[in-house]
């Protein structure tokens, strides 16, 4: 579809119409005292080289990789992303696609979403998946929404090893219409503890993140079968990192009743920290409460396949305030990206590439656990892993940034129980040189 | 759309505001849909019912009923248990369409007040609120 702008003749005539002399005569109904008054205070007009050297230096400010060795994680990954997915979303047709409610002039945008509903429920091991959600957090708690709905049940529970970020989006959405997040404590090794998780008949889910945000596996078979043990609460598994499941086995064939996340991993450009892309799958029979747009695939009058928005009765549109989620649109270029990611990277290719970034977090992980840093955590992690570091490790962190190079996020701030841990994450685009690099430094 | 007088109105129920119907039989009673209702709605593609066993009072929503241009809420005629759902709908929510007050029957409940029925529209005082 295509956008035009309105130009002033447009506007003039459609003023003319409603009978209207200027545009703030149709203003005219919105009260005074909320209304600007005179321009808006904005710079003035640069050349487009002044304007390309202003954007330079704002980038410049940046701890960015090539520049600088970043070892960052938590929920915002620096992945590779191939030129081939770059290339095909500079395609008009795609990037200037907006909601496809016509099926007759909306095949190729239709078929692009299907096909990444279907990558994203293998991904995931699921049965049906949306056309996507704004992000993780968002995702989650939709999730948790949807549970509710489900169950007609009025309280959840989610483990503190969910991004922290996460929880506050889910008590954004829980808090206003009155339900009640319980916060699940983790164990020792860095995993979340269900043993003291009382009246399971009164929760609508339990949610965890695996990997969590300490980086470390969960043992989702176990906790799966613990929340099973209420036939209909419902096992909801939220991840930052879905690469992972290149390795382990996904939330679907380990009891998830939902499986949402954060896709940026999956060919999208970490972009001071969004677009994101949420994933959001289920279980078949509970389509119909699922939120969001869902493409399915049918034959014409003439037994032609095509693609075609399915189940739209339950969105906002048309449903209103009943509607399964207030989210009425999918986050197309996004989803885009992470459907020609998956395909051009392939099954083997992502077992690979997921074998590849465990294996750079354990050799770092080994390299600092033989220069005076601790590993507190015992369970298995995927890219990412919490590192204690001698107290002080501040100065050196800070010394290491004027060497270009960003030694993972304090704990601290979201975990005040953690000091003087860090959350560290190497990925393909981490080379050994570079990990060499922050070993050294860090033991000297 | 039918014109109202194209439409049938069963004489053994009692109608709803919200144009479900109910049905006396035995100490228990069938609720469903009317057929201005299901007319109103068109093609009939999923009906949402609730567990057997549960119980709800006159009003509260009681499950869902999705055509292919909207999805609507089904509201308790009269208050009670639910004793059974109609397990064809499942398969064929069209018999909602098709025969409204026979086997397209949505649920059976054991009313919690039999006086509640008597609160509900004979034939004539629905048709007078349909006409408005």
């Amino acid at each position: 579809m295509r956008y035009f702008p309105h130009t002033g003749e447009d506007i003039k005539e459609m003023l003319e119409e409603i009978g209207l002399g200027s545009l703030d005569d149709l203003f005219g109904p919105i009260p005074e005292d909320c209304r600007r008054h005179g321009e808006l205070d904005l710079p003035g007009p640069l050349t487009e080289w002044e304007l390309n050297a202003r954007m330079d230096a704002l980038a410049n400010e940046m701890a960015v990789p090539p520049d600088y060795r970043v070892f960052l994680g938590a929920g915002s990954y620096n992945h590779f992303v191939p030129e081939v997915v770059r290339q095909l979303l500079l395609r008009s047709e795609f990037y200037t696609a907006y909601t496809p409610y016509q099926p007759e002039i909306s095949q190729g945008t239709l078929q692009a979403v299907y096909e990444y509903q279907t990558l994203t429920t293998r991904l995931l091991g699921m049965e049906v998946a949306n056309a996507s959600m704004y992000d993780g957090a968002s995702a989650l708690a939709e999730a948790l929404l949807m549970a509710i709905r489900v169950t007609r049940r009025q309280k959840v529970a989610v483990s503190r090893l969910v991004h922290p970020f996460y929880r506050n989006v889910v008590q954004t959405y829980l808090a206003a219409p009155g339900y009640e997040v319980v916060e699940l404590p983790y164990r020792e090794n860095g995993t979340t503890d269900l043993s003291g998780l009382q009246d399971l008949e009164e929760y609508a889910a339990v949610a965890v993140q695996s990997p969590n945000f300490f980086g470390c596996i969960e043992d989702l078979e176990s906790q799966g079968k613990t929340v099973h043990s209420d036939q209909k609460t419902l096992f909801v598994v939220t991840f930052s990192e879905p690469l992972a499941y290149g390795l382990v086995k996904p939330p679907g064939e380990l009891g998830a009743d939902i499986a949402c996340g954060e896709g940026q991993s999956l060919g999208i450009p970490q972009s001071f920290g969004g677009p994101g892309l949420g994933l959001f799958a289920t279980r078949q029979k509970f389509v119909r409460s699922m939120p969001g747009r869902l493409v399915g695939r049918t034959t014409d009058k003439d037994g032609r396949p095509g693609f075609v928005l399915t189940l739209a009765t339950r969105e906002q549109h048309i449903r209103r305030e009943r509607a399964t989620s207030n989210i009425c649109s999918n986050h197309g270029l996004c989803a885009l990206a992470a459907t020609m990611y998956m395909a051009c990277v392939g099954g083997t290719g992502f077992r690979d590439l997921a074998q590849l970034n465990h294996d750079k977090a354990e050799y770092l992980k080994d390299g600092l656990r033989k220069s005076r840093a601790e590993i507190p955590f015992a369970a298995p992690t995927f890219n990412e892993f919490v590192v204690r570091f001698p107290a002080g490790f501040e100065a050196t962190r800070d010394r290491l940034l004027e060497k270009k190079m960003v030694a993972g996020i304090p704990l601290s701030p979201f975990y005040p129980e953690f000091p003087d841990h860090y959350l560290l994450c190497a990925t393909e685009a981490n080379t050994r040189e570079d990990m060499d690099a922050l070993i050294k430094e860090v033991g000297s | 759309m039918k014109e109202i007088s194209e439409l049938h109105f069963a004489e053994d129920v009692r109608y709803a505001e919200s144009h479900e119907w109910v049905r006396q039989e035995g100490d228990k009673v069938r609720a469903g849909i009317s057929d201005y209702a299901q007319d109103q709605l068109g093609d009939i593609v999923f009906v949402e019912l609730p567990e057997v066993g549960s119980s709800f009072s006159k009003g509260d929503e009681f499950g869902t009923v999705e055509s292919v241009k909207a999805v609507s809420e089904l509201y308790m005629p009269v208050g009670g248990e639910i004793t059974a759902v109609n397990e064809d709908l499942e398969g064929q929510p069209e018999l909602v369409n098709n025969d409204p007050y026979g086997g397209g029957w949505m649920i059976e409940i054991s009313p919690s007040d039999q006086g509640e029925m008597s609160s509900l529209m004979e034939k004539d005082a629905y048709l007078e609120k349909l006409k408005g």
